[in-house]
């Protein structure tokens, strides 16, 4: 393997793990404050891709400009955030914050059923694609290969800009700050007066809203197919497991790990290169249960 | 009494003593049919089952197969194969049904045949594509009314070398399933006989459902290989020449899509001109053959209008199932004089039987497989459609790259030679 098969694998690896970044640090995210492992994010992905790129494609087709694409998948992160994520918080998880793990599991699972089901009925089974987005920033000669913009570039560049935002926001503004007291130790949080369900509802919106913005992403550069929500699920939460679950930063470091091992796997062996990120996770977790960046839980009685 | 006037006593009387033996006319013929309904490939399923509705309306409003109309129920293959080995038990012994058309994946051919024939009721598979069920086995209930992997993947295989017979180097981009893993296998084995000297350069077998194929194509752009296969379908096979085409990998290397023909539409002016698509038959809707034949120009407007598409493969598979169904009802009518035949003559009347479904005629042999033409050509993208369409067609003759029955494939495709590219009876049609 020669110097710029190095860098090829490299640059195929970054632009694969942007996008898994953006769903998986939802997913932990949500995790890390509710202690939720919520499959539905599976479907707000999805769902992201699906908005995006039908009312896009109709935009499009009415003759708006093509630039248009961009604010378009901002509105989509929030309308998943808000309209989807928030009413499932509200009337669905907060009353169950109190049963089992494996109720809370099963009940985001039928969510994601259902949206399933629902996205069916929306949109058919037939594959969508729109790639206005991806064309629009046209392609870059690296090393001899032509690589599009949108994925060399665009990608990496906003999943740090997602990263830098949380980390800014968890760090240095109030909401934030509550969110960690409250990802800490919840009673001693709602006991000093912290409103625990407003920082629940607030976690939950920006992590469905992440997961759109996933989707939103991805739309431009896959056919958004009945099914993906699925794949991606599993994925992130092996990026999430992977990291330790809550871990923002973490995330980041684990989606590189096993963005990075599937590449090199599709250039030196591609026989392995479904297996990597679980077999990553396997190494990982065989050495750190808790995950790279997670911390030894204090169990209260 | 002369011998003439014998003749006209003795002919009647045969007929009332074989009427005997006739089955009672029912009032309505029940067939069950599996599909993709849901998953990735209710891309093939859903196109069908709307087929399939318009052309039992068609069939009913003509007056039925000898006058008994003819209905359907289906069943959807995306629920799994337990379920559908269940469903399809359901319509066999509580419904009843008259015959059943399963299915579309391969996996559960291979499930259903030999129930099928535990069941003994007539089972066409539509438009499975697994090469074994007959070079394995023997069924007495099975047929298959369209043609098998092997002519599809040689047929492409003839295609490529008349059209580039000077490449070097070639590579493989496969959904990571039996049908990738299979087609593969058969591509390859007829490649390295009819052209020894051609080099494999790259084999990727990519999770199925593979949302990206950026890796693989970085990879590719730098092993610049003369040829790209990939017999991926639906949204795989859309993502793949996407991102290909992107990326400007049409530029050095020739994309070979044996099932492309079912995304031309989809993939819009995404798929570039000069790649070879194949058909899975004779199935186009610009079959060049075809277009002056109103029934045929007439269902292709009927379904765009109906369904907003055109038809694509398992369309055409669709009508070749159901007159094959009519076909063997009328042919066993007609060696009973007549009259109504029982089920196991209806069974008797598939194997050699000859009809027509949307393309050229398929005969089925004593095996039970099919024997059909092939199609492929090479995208035009041109200013009549804002799709790419199919220039340089040719039509390969069933018959000369159809695995002989009592013959296994892979052996049969060993045994060929380079005559062979020449030997086989090819039409082309220049447009």
């Amino acid at each position: 393997m020669n110097i710029q098969l190095i860098a090829l694998a490299f640059f195929d690896g970054v632009a694969y793990a942007a996008l898994v970044f953006m769903v998986a640090v939802g997913l932990t995210l949500i995790f890390g404050v509710m202690r939720i492992l919520n499959v539905a994010h599976g479907s707000f992905y999805a769902i992201g891709a699906y908005f995006t790129v039908s009312v896009g494609g109709a935009i499009f087709a009415a003759g708006y400009s093509h630039w248009l694409a961009f604010p378009l998948m901002m509105v989509t992160a929030a309308l998943v955030g808000v309209v989807i994520g928030g009413p499932i918080e509200r009337f669905l998880l907060k009353r169950i914050y109190a049963k089992e793990d494996v109720l809370q599991l099963l009940v985001t699972f039928a969510v994601f059923m259902i949206f399933e089901d629902v996205q069916r009925l929306i949109w058919g089974a037939q594959p969508y694609f729109d790639s206005s987005a991806l064309t629009l920033m046209g392609n870059i000669e690296v090393l001899g290969i032509s690589y599009t913009a949108y994925q060399l570039l665009f990608l990496p560049i906003v999943a740090v800009a997602v990263l830098i935002g949380l980390r800014l926001f968890l760090r240095k503004t109030l909401a934030g700050k509550l969110v960690q007291a409250v990802t800490e130790d919840r009673e001693m949080a709602t006991a000093i007066g912290i409103d625990a369900d407003k920082v629940f509802l607030i976690t939950f919106v920006i992590g469905a809203a992440l997961a759109g913005f996933g989707g939103a992403l991805a739309s431009a550069t896959t056919s958004v197919v009945p099914g993906m929500g699925a794949d991606m699920i599993v994925l992130s939460f092996a990026v999430a497991a992977t990291a330790g679950l809550g871990q923002v930063e973490g995330a980041a470091v684990a989606a590189l790990l096993i963005g990075l091992g599937r590449s090199f796997a599709v250039y030196l062996m591609p026989e392995l290169s479904v297996l990597v990120p679980y077999l990553i996770m396997l190494a990982v977790l065989l050495l750190r249960p808790e995950g790279l960046f997670g911390k030894q839980q204090l169990r209260k009685i | 009494m002369n011998f003439k006037k014998l003749l006209q006593l003795a002919v009647p009387l045969v007929f009332a003593a074989t009427s005997a033996f006739a089955a009672e006319k029912p009032e309505k013929l029940h067939i069950g049919i599996t599909a993709f309904l849901s998953g990735p490939a209710a891309v093939f399923g859903v196109p069908a089952k709307a087929a399939a509705e318009m052309m039992i309306e068609d069939i009913n409003e003509a007056g039925g197969i000898g006058g008994v109309p003819l209905s359907a129920t289906f069943i959807d293959e995306g629920a799994g194969g337990e379920a559908l080995l269940a469903e399809y038990r359901r319509l066999v012994q509580d419904e009843g049904v008259d015959a059943m058309f399963a299915s579309i994946s391969s996996g559960n051919c291979n499930k259903i045949a030999p129930l099928a024939d535990d069941l003994k009721i007539l089972n066409i598979m539509w438009d499975c594509g697994t090469q074994r069920i007959f070079e394995e086995n023997d069924y007495r209930y099975v047929f298959r009314t369209q043609s098998n992997a092997t002519p599809e993947m040689l047929s492409a295989v003839l295609y490529l070398l008349k059209t580039k017979p000077d490449f070097k180097t070639i590579a493989v981009v496969n959904q990571d399933y039996s049908w990738g893993r299979d087609s593969w296998e058969i591509f390859s084995t007829a490649l390295k006989t009819l052209k020894p000297d051609v080099e494999v350069v790259a084999e990727f077998f990519p999770k199925f459902g593979s949302p990206d194929f950026s890796t693989e194509i970085s990879r590719l752009l730098a092993l610049r290989p003369d040829v790209i296969l990939s017999t991926s379908w639906g949204g795989d096979l859309d993502t793949f020449v996407r991102q290909a085409s992107q990326r400007g990998l049409t530029n050095n290397s020739t994309l070979v899509l044996p099932l492309a023909e079912s995304s031309l539409e989809r993939l819009g002016d995404a798929l570039p001109s000069g790649q070879i698509v194949g058909t899975r038959g004779d199935h186009y809707f610009l079959h060049p053959e075809k277009l002056s034949d109103p029934a045929f120009t007439g269902f292709v407007e009927e379904f765009k209008d109906a369904t907003g598409s055109y038809p694509i493969y398992p369309v055409y598979h669709m009508s070749q199932a159901l007159n094959a169904f009519k076909g063997a009802y009328e042919k066993a009518m007609e060696a009973n004089g007549g009259e109504w035949p029982d089920k196991e003559q209806v069974v008797d009347a598939m194997t050699g039987l000859t009809f027509v479904g949307l393309g050229r005629e398929v005969t089925i042999r004593e095996d039970g497989q099919g024997v059909e033409d092939q199609l492929l050509g090479t995208t035009v993208n041109s200013d009549d459609y804002d799709f790419a369409t199919l220039g340089q067609i040719m039509i390969f003759d069933g018959d000369q790259i159809t695995t002989p029955v009592g013959k296994v494939s892979a052996d049969w495709l060993k045994a060929l030679n380079p005559d062979f590219i020449d030997a086989v009876n090819v039409d082309t049609f220049e447009q």
